[in-house]
């Protein structure tokens, strides 16, 4: 049976992209074939991180509108077989995503892939509802900042009222947290919120904390997904989360600060 | 400079800070989160009759929603002028 992931967060630029993009890239890897959505209308970039940019033809909006088919829009990765894309449109239309037309094409995306992740815009608009609007899974991707972990909450209230699941009185979409951006030593001082007191506050499960990492924009650069970076610790974050989605008991890495020596300590700018 | 920050007083936890504003204001939202959408419409029309009889202000009318797992209030407060 395909499952329905929605990646989402309310706030912009905590990392929902780049979880998107590493976690399909995760499951595909495991060998599920896996579907990647950009939802983000008008401001496509899925494809960007994923490094497809210059193969989109066809996009969402498309096939909604059946200019194109499914198959047509869909680009297949160039690293992992099992792995598709279907891009956003670049469209200004607001109003070019409709429950009808995602409903239908995911429908038909649910019989031949194993998993489908909507990666949601930033926001609560209609993209952002219809991302999540189908979901079985929810990742909410929060940074341990006052302001994300509002939107969070206010996402959680929106994903447990108006998803489909919701109306139709359904199991509830499960919910868990991403922790992005995590800075250990950060939260040592005293200056950051831990993983704790975001569990605190937002009662979530806890699916993985990927650390603040250099590695994160240097895959962006090239387009390939931070997962790929099997030597970087945010790669090995993700790849322990879509272990843990997967059902493997995995400890949490990267929630306290590596020890450094006295050099590192004394020098450290 | 990681030498200089050893010898320096501690700086305030502001990441406790954080944490106690954010339980207060996010279990403020949860509730007005499950209060019935028409609450705020009902709030307005029951403040134009109530202005049609008394000279109130708007700070002198509190409306408040409260449910349980048993039960649901509605509890209105009205505070009359003293000269009436």
């Amino acid at each position: 049976m395909a499952r329905i992931i929605v990646v989402t967060s309310g706030k912009g630029g905590v990392g929902k992209t780049t979880t998107s993009a590493a976690i399909a890239m995760g499951l595909a890897k495991k060998g599920h074939k896996t579907a990647v959505i950009d939802f983000d209308v008008g401001l496509r970039n899925l494809d960007l991180i994923l490094g497809c940019e210059r193969r989109v033809v066809y996009d969402f909006v498309n096939v909604i509108n059946g200019e194109a088919t499914l198959n047509q829009a869909l680009i297949k990765d160039k690293r992992c077989d099992k792995l598709f894309v279907l891009p956003a449109s670049q469209t200004r239309d607001k109003d070019a995503l409709t429950v009808e037309g995602v409903g239908k094409v995911l429908k038909e995306l649910k019989k031949t892939f194993k998993y489908i992740v909507c990666d949601s815009p930033a926001g609560i608009e209609r993209g952002a509802h219809l991302a999540m609007y189908f979901a079985d899974d929810a990742f909410v991707v929060t940074n341990p900042e006052v302001s994300s972990v509002r939107d969070s909450d206010r996402m959680l209230g929106i994903l447990s009222s108006k998803s489909q699941r919701a109306e139709k009185s359904e199991t509830p979409i499960k919910e868990y947290l991403l922790l992005t951006r995590y800075n250990p030593a950060r939260v040592k001082l005293g200056e950051m919120l831990s993983v704790d007191d975001v569990q605190d506050i937002l009662s979530l499960h806890l699916l993985g904390v990927i650390p603040e990492s250099q590695a994160v924009l240097n895959a962006s650069n090239s387009g390939t997904p931070v997962i790929l970076d099997e030597a970087s610790d945010a790669g090995q974050s993700y790849s322990d989360i879509v272990d843990r989605y997967l059902g493997e008991d995995k400890p949490h890495r990267f929630i306290d600060e590596e020890k450094k020596g006295l050099f590192g300590r004394l020098f450290r700018s | 400079m990681s030498l200089l920050n050893y010898f320096k007083k501690s700086k305030p936890n502001t990441a406790q800070l954080a944490k106690e504003r954010l339980q207060i204001l996010v279990a403020h939202e949860r509730t007005q989160r499950n209060q019935p959408s028409y609450l705020p419409e009902l709030q307005k029309e029951l403040m134009a009759v109530i202005k049609k009889y008394v000279q109130v202000n708007q700070d002198d009318i509190s409306i408040n929603y409260e449910s349980d797992d048993e039960q649901e209030t509605l509890e209105l407060n009205i505070v009359l002028p003293d000269n009436v």
